[in-house]
């Protein structure tokens, strides 16, 4: 058992409260991740810790493709992405980055920000307060790339 | 089972004769377009974690500086000389200044048929030439631009039937909004919009650009018109010839088929923070919402048509004393036919500020920012909170002929209130 921090979000967050354009063309992610989550949340970027779970609602991560996105939700240590539905280019990036993602129709209900839960990420499953709910299963193709630590990993794999 | 046109698309890139949906298959892309907005970062990437780097077609990517340009900041201009010096080392045709990317691709690259990936998410725009666009971010980038394939899962498609004309005064951007308010800004996530019926073909490619662009907003993974005659009288017109005019099969299967009656669409404004927040003008009007700025541009309503629209409304008037009004074409060939069409000096002599061409106000950076609890309305992309400065900034989404009504008026209404 590891029970990580829970950071809980609405609907509907969107890139741009993610990682705000203003910071995309800094020269690298270190650079940027001190900015995640500016318009939403004052102490995220502060107090976030290596390990720590991003909870939310529907259609997390919608708008723009800018990976900076979910790489500075990894390069905070961000332990996973708990979503109860992601839009589909964050989850695409997420996963060529290395950065596990989990749709889980049931977390968000059940948590509160601040609040603990107990990611096991090769069984599939989050704990709360006892109760422990099932995630949805990546394809094959999906998990071959995270495990390998992510798309480019993948292709110096392949190659 | 017959194949949708962007099931079509995905097989003819797989080398494959049928696809179904949620299948996964490795595709050659026709090609690539990266922009400034995370390419310093693809190009980083390339250098420093790859084993064996190369650059699998140089002639099927594209490099386009639009976000940031001309630099802002020393630090961008860095950014800018990295993804300079990379085209130039790998021989990748590098655009800096001439549009915005979308813009540049429909008038230079894009062929209906193709399967083109660009590091944007409004790259669903290709759909107006038959294409299939998607947006991807830079690692998928890199790896496609390096290997010259990828792997798509094959989406879902959801058909939209367009019957009849739009009215005068309303504007293709009031019928895409109108439809992402009805299906939401994930009511198509994952999958392929796709447009036909005559309403559909009733429609210019300047028009499908508007539509297809916005459906990422709708979550879409793809936006395509059903290709005909204007699309290979476009390609042509550019010396490009219409190779795949694919259709969709009669027995093609959806997940949802939507009918809309274009004569019924109205002047849409959408409301802060998200781009389903719909709401019709005639209401938001009775409000009388001051107005600190106006921005008509970016890939979504940039073009020739928007601006002769504006310059329609602000012939012969003065913008209001308290607004703002910034204007950037979204290519350098918009800007050039606007001065020959006079439809510059109108904008200025109105009081308009006219950008160079590039996404502008729409990013939220670079230039045209607006304050703290300041009210933009504006042609771009999207409405979110800060999207284009402050954080306690307000931004509605309308179309060219209403903003500049508004820039005139000085609060949110469309040109009869003028």
């Amino acid at each position: 058992m590891s029970e990580s921090r829970v950071w809980r979000f609405h609907s509907d967050v969107d890139t741009d409260q993610i990682i705000a354009s203003q910071y995309l063309l800094l020269p690298t992610i270190e650079e940027m991740k001190g900015h995640t989550f500016e318009t939403l949340s004052a102490d995220f970027a502060k107090e976030a810790r290596p390990g720590d779970l991003v909870v939310a609602d529907e259609n997390f991560g919608c708008g723009s493709s800018r990976e900076q996105a979910p790489s500075v939700l990894k390069a905070l240590g961000i332990k996973a992405v708990i979503a109860k539905s992601f839009a589909r280019i964050f989850y695409r990036n997420s996963i060529n980055i290395g950065l596990p993602v989990v749709v889980c129709k049931d977390l968000y209900d059940h948590v509160e920000d601040g609040g603990k839960a107990d990611l096991d990420l090769s069984a599939g499953t989050v704990t709360v307060d006892g109760q422990t709910f099932s995630c949805t299963k990546l394809p094959e193709y999906m998990q071959n790339i995270l495990n390998a630590g992510g798309l480019i990993a993948f292709l110096n794999k392949e190659d | 089972m017959g194949m949708t046109i962007g099931e079509k698309i995905i097989a003819r890139a797989a080398g494959v004769d049928v696809v179904k949906p949620n299948d996964i298959h490795t595709v050659t892309l026709d090609r690539m377009m990266s922009n400034d907005g995370t390419t310093h970062l693809t190009v980083d990437m390339y250098n420093t974690q790859l084993q064996n780097p190369s650059v699998a077609d140089p002639d099927k990517v594209v490099f386009i500086m639009d976000h940031n340009i001309p630099a802002d900041s020393p630090k961008t201009a860095q950014a800018h000389k990295k993804m300079r010096n990379f085209a130039r080392e790998h021989g990748i045709k590098c655009y800096e200044g001439q549009g915005v990317c979308h813009q540049i691709m429909l008038e230079d690259y894009v062929c209906p048929g193709e399967l083109i990936f660009g590091a944007d998410s409004h790259t669903t725009s290709y759909g107006a030439l038959g294409a299939f666009g998607t947006g991807v971010g830079c690692t998928d980038f890199l790896y496609a631009m390096t290997t010259g394939t990828s792997w798509v899962m094959v989406p879902e498609t959801i058909r939209f039937n367009l019957h009849g004309q739009l009215r005068p005064g309303v504007y293709p951007r009031d019928l895409i909004l109108t439809i992402i308010g009805d299906i939401g800004a994930n009511g198509a996530n994952y999958k392929i919009m796709e447009f036909a019926g005559d309403g559909a073909h009733n429609l210019s490619i300047n028009d499908r650009m508007v539509l297809c662009n916005l459906t990422v907003e709708a979550g879409a993974k793809a936006g395509i018109v059903e290709p005909d005659q204007k699309v290979v009288d476009y390609c042509k017109s550019r010396g490009r010839e219409a190779v795949h005019m694919f259709k969709s099969d009669e027995d093609a299967e959806y997940t949802a088929i939507y009918e809309y009656d274009l004569s019924k669409i109205e002047p849409v404004v959408v409301r802060p923070d998200f781009v389903d927040n719909f709401a019709l003008r005639e209401d938001v009007e009775k409000e009388h919402i001051p107005v600190d700025q106006v921005f008509i541009g970016s890939c979504n309503n940039g073009r020739i048509d928007d601006l002769r629209a504006a310059a329609d409304v602000l012939r012969g008037r003065q913008v209001a004393p308290t607004v703002r009004l910034l204007v950037a074409p979204a290519s350098q060939e918009v800007y050039l036919d606007a001065i020959r069409e006079g439809i510059i000096t109108d904008l200025m002599e109105a009081g308009a500020m006219i950008m160079n061409t590039n996404c502008s106000v729409c990013w939220g950076s670079c230039q045209g920012v607006v304050g703290e609890n300041e009210v933009l309305v504006s042609t771009g992309t999207r409405n979110f909170k800060g999207r284009s400065g402050a954080a306690s900034s307000k931004v509605y989404l309308a179309s060219a002929a209403t903003c500049a009504a508004c820039a005139v008026a000085g609060y949110i209404c469309g040109p009869d209130a003028l």
